[in-house]
């Protein structure tokens, strides 16, 4: 009985090798990362970039804000989707010192769907606009960057020249900052 | 009972002999009464064996520690350094007559569709949710409608402290764990700027310590959450900045326990939802007595409570709710002809779809860039991009999730 069964087996293998073997398949992540992909629709203050267009589950996203304080400057994140997308956020870093209350000086962003309010219903859309909400609304009350957010919370217009002056390249409190002007 | 039970009992133990059964551990047990699924693991094991199973494949990528001795009762103080899987064959056979136990040391994503094909069960205690993903993709993707042997049921069991759940799944059939995923209760994480501005607890130390810290100081060396030194420097820069902030309680096992995620695990919570992944074994493979459907939750943090319920399949799940159906194709079709066959099937909504295979992106609705690098291949042959029996997977704004499609050449 158990050799039938197993001759069954070897016969069903043979006859599938024949019809030529089974192909990999794209995995969910992937597919579920096309999907966002494909169907982005970027305002034209924001343009993607993939250095390997062969790895789509890492770019870049450079945000050009035509608006606020940050107007006319060019802000540049890293995306990495892993494979264990959407159930994880995708990670997302600043690549430039900025002054911001909600970034720090190392590029980490303080955005709650990137993290405590990340669900796998949200898509890579609503991070990028969440992205650029955070430089038409800079947020105090999140502060990542402490001495920002206090700037900011303290007397705007001071803040507004403070910005003003780290996208030029220039010091804020002792702290040089990168050039960020397009 | 009536005289069932012998021969039930014969009649598995018949069945049995011819069935291969394989079973999963994965385990990350650190920290004094902290355990995954090695916990669950040796349980299973031991079950399994103990129920006449005669054939059992384990898996396993990690190696015994120090701290898994007090609950994981297949390791003794000698095994510490070896590897789980190894060590537990080996016990389970030198205690159980006539059961072969193979074991191996690695993951689960290192074997192929090939390998998992030649069991008739498997049974999973796995650590994460990415782990689960995979082996259910791949069991699904396993299954061929013209060979009922590649459906291979999927139980699996995981424990949280008093919590528990166990889950049978029949790949394609019935709900699979993709089909759940959003119902999944997310890990609970604390804003970043609460961990960077205003900590309240030791574990927020850690946390800055590890995703804030490590980065900055460290920048292109990735934290090794295994290596000792690593852990040791993540502890005194949780340790000094919880003495800033005045919090106590930061030790060197909370930080472990802390960076590994590591849910605290109770062993008679493992003895449970094991027992019941086992139970729901023996009677899918002996037909014996109905099985679970599908999903049984155990919660004994508030007193006890059980609750059996049915996950529903999910008809856009991304796994099983679009099997690859064939779809004929002329060899000599441009990408943009099959594109246009595509929008005129009047059972799927198709309009601006993008697809790819596995191994080449064939045509992206967009961003710009990836639609300028993809846009020649509109007037390249079908022939020339994919192969007899490849699968195409599309997207499209108009289908809930994706279609995959199996191209046969006409
Ligand atoms: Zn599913």
């Amino acid at each position: 009985m158990l050799k039938i069964w197993s001759m069954k087996q070897q016969q069903q293998a043979a006859s599938a090798a024949e019809g030529g073997q089974k192909k990999k398949k794209v995995t969910a992540a992937q597919l579920r990362a096309q999907k966002d992909l494909s169907e982005l629709s970027l305002p034209p203050t924001i343009r993607m970039h993939m250095p390997d267009p062969e790895d789509i589950l890492n770019f870049t996203l450079t945000i050009e804000p035509d608006e606020g304080m940050y107007k006319c400057g060019s802000f540049n994140f890293t995306f990495a989707i892993n494979s264990n997308f959407p159930h994880e956020p995708p990670k997302v870093k600043c690549t430039q010192k900025i002054y911001h209350p909600n970034i720090d000086l190392d590029g980490n962003v303080c955005l709650n769907i990137l993290r405590e309010d990340w669900k796998p219903v949200l898509n890579l859309n609503a991070v990028i606009v969440g992205l650029q909400f955070l430089f038409l609304e800079p947020n105090p009350s999140d502060p990542l960057n402490k001495e920002a957010a206090e700037d900011l919370r303290l007397t705007r217009e001071n803040f507004k020249r403070n910005v003003k002056n780290s996208m030029n390249g220039g010091y804020v409190k002792n702290v040089q900052f990168e050039r960020v002007l397009k | 009972m009536r005289t069932m039970t012998p021969k039930c009992k014969r009649h598995s133990s018949m069945i049995l002999k011819s069935c291969k059964l394989h079973k999963f551990v994965l385990a990350y047990t650190r920290g004094a009464n902290n355990s995954g699924a090695g916990g669950l693991g040796c349980e299973i094991l031991k079950n399994l064996a103990l129920s006449g199973f005669k054939d059992i494949h384990v898996i396993d990528m990690d190696t015994i520690d120090v701290s898994n001795l007090n609950r994981q009762f297949l390791f003794r103080a000698s095994d510490v350094g070896k590897p789980k899987a190894t060590v537990a064959a080996s016990f389970v056979m030198s205690r159980v007559k006539d059961v072969t136990i193979t074991p191996y040391y690695g993951a689960i994503q290192d074997k192929d569709q090939e390998y998992y094909m030649q069991f008739k069960l498997v049974i999973c205690g796995l650590d994460s949710v990415e782990a689960r993903r995979w082996i259910n993709a791949t069991l699904v993707d396993m299954v061929d409608i013209d060979n009922p042997e590649s459906l291979k049921p999927l139980i699996d069991g995981g424990t949280e402290g008093f919590k528990g759940q166990s889950r049978v799944i029949l790949p394609t059939l019935t709900s699979c764990y993709e089909c759940s995923l959003d119902m999944l209760t997310p890990q609970t994480a604390v804003p970043l700027c609460t961990l960077a501005t205003i900590p309240r607890q030791p574990a927020h130390c850690v946390e800055w310590a590890s995703i804030l810290e490590w980065p900055r100081v460290f920048e292109d060396k990735k934290l090794d959450n295994d290596d000792p030194e690593h852990v040791q420097w993540i502890y005194e820069q949780a340790l000094h900045r919880a003495q800033e902030f005045n919090i106590s309680g930061v030790t060197y096992s909370l930080t472990q326990g802390v960076i590994k995620n590591i849910i605290p695990a109770i062993a008679s919570t493992n003895a449970i939802i094991a027992a019941s992944c086992c139970n729901e074994a023996l009677k899918i493979a002996t037909g014996a007595n109905p099985y679970l459907n599908n999903y049984m939750m155990y919660i004994g943090n508030e007193g006890v409570y059980t609750h059996t319920f049915e996950h529903e399949k999910k008809d856009d799940c991304p796994v099983c709710g679009n099997l690859a159906t064939d779809f004929a194709v002329d060899p000599e079709w441009t990408l943009e002809e099959f594109i246009d066959r595509l929008k005129e099937q009047p059972e799927v909504q198709i309009k601006k779809p993008t697809l790819v295979t596995e191994r080449r992106r064939l045509y992206y609705q967009g961003p710009p860039q990836l639609n300028e690098q993809t846009r020649p291949n509109l007037e390249k042959k079908m022939r020339d991009l994919v192969d007899n029996r490849e699968e195409i997977a599309i997207t499209d704004p108009g289908l809930p999730f994706s279609l995959r499609l199996n191209v046969i050449f006409s």
